[in-house]
Parts: structure tokens; sequence; C-alpha cells
């Protein structure tokens, strides 16, 4: 399994493949989106549910041989595309490296440009959220 | 087909002349705000540097000098809306609040328990909320005109929802959300008929249609200057005189009394017993050159050219329609398009089947065209017609039919793209 410096410096690789066409960045993300693996419609709950999101946006977390593994969906195929990255990042590895991790890709990528501040809350809000459910499993294994 | 030199028109507006992702700027967000000429700019930079005094005390000259240029302003919007008088136009921040006045004033002195209040299915939430508010601390009923599935009200229902315990209706004029022209007219004039009180939300109509509240007959109006080519935090409140007489103060402060001493204070003449505290000099004064800038172009011309605009862009999207449903397999038009009323100003809603209206946004953001999406504030209005959104292009004097080509070619692709 590739570390989570590793996986943000591939999607850095990719994006910078774009040269700024944000059209083209849109078009991916959208793909990305439809990459990610179905969600059972049993997990899009109220209690699942990022809040503060312009659009719907659902992250369901469970634990595996010690490892968190993250179910994200979205209303909107862009924001789907978002969420996707931090799924890309951040599932399939310990609570811990989770926790230690520091994001460093968003900004290089340009996201904020991508989302504006309003919908840049609402991706600050899917990262809180993804790292309490890892504090969460963290605390339950000690 | 107007007869207007676009171009130069255009050329006015120093914010178009500029790319957006690479692409040039297709401003189609007029609705929620429209760009500002240079000559309203030129007014701002101007007053800060050379006449920026406080208004109304001092014995200075600049103070002379910005009181008058305020002042100018309000005998400005006193022709532009053919107010009888001119201290009937009353400054605020903008229309949220010129409603908010009237709610808490007016409501406050003349709303019983068991009054009603009548809004309509199309209200902006600025339009809605200060009515709930004050309905609620009177126990007075809020009561709702609805509409159809055009987007024009149902007038039979306001008929039956009318009476004697009817005191105020409150109506939008036009729709943002829709962009439906309301008959206010005989809306004012029923409501006359049972001797209620009517204000118009004109936070759209005032940049479309001519305004005259003489010949409308409205006890209160409600303007915006940033819709209207001017700055923002600036609006004005129109109010018949002896209903403004009548209500109390809105907030209390400098500029709103007559004399003040511990043990009791008497208030100002309007229109200033509702301009407490310094107001907003340098926007009022530069929104006089946004309304001359109306004037000068005619809001006939204004309106000719809108039309244009949103008759080119509803074929389009029609001919899109067909278009695809002639190519493909599709057994439901790709767009919707939502608010199709007869009357209507240069505002199209609609939503593309299988794209959510936040990717559509972005999408034609990625090209340059700034449209709105969501629920354009009208909560109520999207549940009665089952969405949580649109995308809303909104047309102004200074687009052009080559700007609606361009957004019609980036919808053709967001059709494409949805149906893949």
């Amino acid at each position: 399994m590739k570390n989570i410096t590793d996986i943000q410096n591939e999607i850095i690789e990719n994006f910078e493949l774009f040269d700024g066409d944000m059209e083209s960045i849109l078009f991916y993300l959208m793909d990305l989106g439809k990459k990610l693996p179905a969600m059972p419609e049993a997990h899009k709950t109220e209690d699942f549910i990022v809040k503060g999101c312009q659009s719907k946006v659902w992250v369901y977390p469970s634990f595996m041989d010690g490892k968190v593994i993250f179910e994200a969906d979205s209303n909107t195929e862009i924001t789907k595309g978002l969420v996707s990255l931090l799924v890309q990042v951040w599932s399939n590895q310990t609570p811990n490296e989770i926790l230690n991790s520091e994001l460093f890709f968003i900004e290089k990528i340009g996201m904020s440009r991508m989302i504006g501040s309003q919908r840049s809350n609402g991706f600050s809000n899917m990262i809180k959220q993804i790292k309490m459910y890892a504090l969460a499993y963290k605390s339950t294994n000690n | 087909m107007s007869k207007l030199d676009i171009i130069s028109i255009r050329n006015q507006f120093p914010i178009l002349h500029q790319e957006v992702n690479g692409k040039p700027l297709v401003y189609f967000d007029n609705a929620a705000t429209t760009q500002k000429p240079q000559a309203v700019i030129d007014a701002l930079v101007k007053y800060y540097n050379t006449d920026n005094a406080n208004i109304h005390r001092a014995a200075h000259t600049l103070a002379a000098r910005s009181t008058d240029m305020f002042e100018d302003t309000r005998k400005t919007i006193q022709a532009f809306i053919n107010a009888k008088e001119v201290e009937e136009c009353i400054f605020t921040k903008g229309v949220t609040e010129s409603i908010n006045l009237v709610a808490q004033t007016w409501g406050r002195k003349f709303l019983q328990a068991g009054d009603e209040v009548i809004i309509t299915t199309m209200e902006h939430h600025s339009n809605i909320v200060p009515w709930q508010m004050i309905c609620e601390e009177k126990g007075a009923i809020l009561k709702v005109i609805p509409i159809n599935e055009a987007g024009e009200l149902l007038m039979d229902d306001y008929d039956k929802l009318l009476s004697s315990k009817t005191k105020m209706v409150a109506c939008v004029w036009v729709s943002n959300a829709l962009g439906t022209i309301n008959p206010v007219k005989e809306i004012i004039q029923k409501a006359h008929a049972f001797g209620a009180i009517v204000l118009l939300d004109g936070a759209q109509a005032c940049s479309h249609l001519a305004v005259d509240v003489q010949d409308l007959d409205c006890d209160f109006l409600a303007v915006s200057s940033h819709k209207l080519y001017g700055p923002t935090g600036v609006g004005v409140l129109y109010g018949k005189r002896e209903l403004l007489e009548a209500m109390p103060p809105y907030q209390g402060g400098g500029e709103m009394i007559k004399e003040v001493s511990f043990e009791k204070t008497t208030y100002n003449e309007i229109p200033y017993k509702f301009e407490a505290g310094t107001p907003n000099i340098g926007d009022v004064i530069a929104f006089k050159y946004a309304l001359d800038f109306v004037n000068e172009i005619g809001k006939e011309n204004i309106s000719a050219h809108e039309n244009a605009l949103l008759k080119q862009c509803v074929d389009g999207l029609d001919a899109i329609n067909v278009k695809t449903l002639h190519a493909t397999s599709l057994q439901d038009k790709p767009i919707t398009l939502i608010g199709t009323a007869k009357q209507k100003v240069s505002v199209q809603s609609f939503v593309i089947n299988g794209m959510h209206h936040f990717d559509a946004g972005m999408m034609l953001d990625a090209k340059g065209i700034a449209v709105r999406t969501g629920h354009h504030c009208t909560q109520p209005l999207m549940n009665r017609l089952g969405l949580d959104g649109t995308i809303r292009a909104s047309f102004s004097v200074y687009n052009t039919l080559e700007e609606v080509d361009v957004f019609l070619e980036a919808v053709q692709r967001l059709v494409k793209l949805s149906n893949k």
C-alpha cells in the first residue's frame, strides 16, 4: 500500500498535466467521481452527511484489519470527484497514519480556486469528519 | 429589436472586458447584481477625493457640497419612480432593510392579533422572513397566493384570500427566480378595496420596467441600487407621506431626532426620521449616476434589447431540446424551462435532466460564463416547483446576442455530457 505522501504527490502530478485548464480539471474530477465504488443506499443516512456542504455529501467509515475504509458519495459529480480525492488519500490507512498526515495536495492543485471559499468550508468539514472517524477508531482500539 | 449601440454601452463597463478561466467573461448573473458603469465608479472616486464630509450638520463648504449631492440623488430617485414628494423617498441599505423597516415600524404599530398579511409563493426570503417575524410577534396570520406551473399568480385565489382581516399585501413585482412580472396594479386595486396596505418588492422590477408609484398607487416600494447599476449598500424605501408620518421611527440615533433630552426625545420629520446615523453618503451620491445612466438610455430601449436577449435564449434552449430528441433515443426533453409566464423580464431559469445545477454552474464558469445556480433565496418557491435549485441566466442592457450564442453552445455541451 502506498503511503499518504506518495498518493498526494501522484495527485499533484496528475493535476499538473492540465496546466490550469479549468474545464479539463472539472471533467477529470467528474471522471474520478464516477470511479468511486458505489456507496450502498443504506449508508446514505442523515448521520453520515457532511454538514456545511452546499451539495449533499456522505462519508461512511468502516474498520478492517487495523485500517479505516471510507465510502463516499455526493449528489453532484464535481463534489463527488473532490471527495474521491480524500478517499484516495486516506482510505485503507491506519488511524495513526490518517491523524498524523498533513494534506498538502489541496493547495498544490489549486483547490480553493476550483471551489471558492463557500465550498471550501464544506471541504474542510469533510476533512474534519474523516479525521474524527480516525480518532474514534484509534481510541476504541487502544 | 433595439436601436441601441450595445458596444458603446459595454465600453462604459470596465469589468466586462476581462477573461475568466481563459475565456472572455460572459456575465449573465444580473439578477443577483448588475455591473457598474464608469460614471458610477468615477463618482465614488471623486466623492472621496474631493467632497467627503458628513452631511446635514456642519457649516463648512465640503459638508454643504456633500449634502447637496446626497439630496440630489433623492430628487433623482423621486423623479425615477415618480413619487409625489421628495420626502417620501428614504435611503436604506437595500431592499431587505426597506422591507424590514416597514415590517418593524408599520407592522409593530398597526398589526394586531388575527390580522392577515398576504404574500406570494414566489417571494424572495427577504419578503417572507420579516413578515413571519412580525406576524409571530403580533399573533397575525401570513397567507400565501399560490402560483400555476408557468409561475404566474392565481388571481382567483388572491380574491379568496382578501378580506376585511387583510391589513398588508407584500408582493414581489418581478420574481428573481422566474422573471415573472406580477399584475401589481390589479393586486393593489383589489387590496385597497379591502382597506389593506400594499408593499411592492421592486428589487428586480426597477431595472427593467417603467416605475410610477402614483399611477400604481402602491403604498410602499422597495428599491435596490446595486441591481440598478448602482453601488451595493444603498436602497430606497418609497412610502406615502401619511403612512410614513404615522409610523414610529425604525432606529434611534443621530439625524432622526428633532430634540433630545434625557427625559424625552422628539423626532425629526420624514425622511430623516428613518435615517438614523451617518448614511452611506458616497454610495448614495454615486447611485445618482446609475439612475442617470438608465434615464439616458431609456427603460423602453433597455427592455426591448433585454427581451431580444431573452427570446434568443429561450428559442436556443428549445432548439437544443428538439435537436437532442431528434439525435438520441431520449423520451424526455433534456432541458426544462422553469418560469414560462406570459409577462416576463429577461431572466430564464432552467434545469438539465441528469445534471446537478452546481455541476452545470461550475462547467459554465470554466467557460467564463457567470450564471446563478441554486435556490435563489426562494426555497418555498423551489419546494412548490419540486426542485432543489435551477440554473438561472439573467440578462442586462450590456449583454449581447453573441454572448447568448456562446452560452447556448456551452449549454449544448452540458446536455451532451449529461447524456453520456
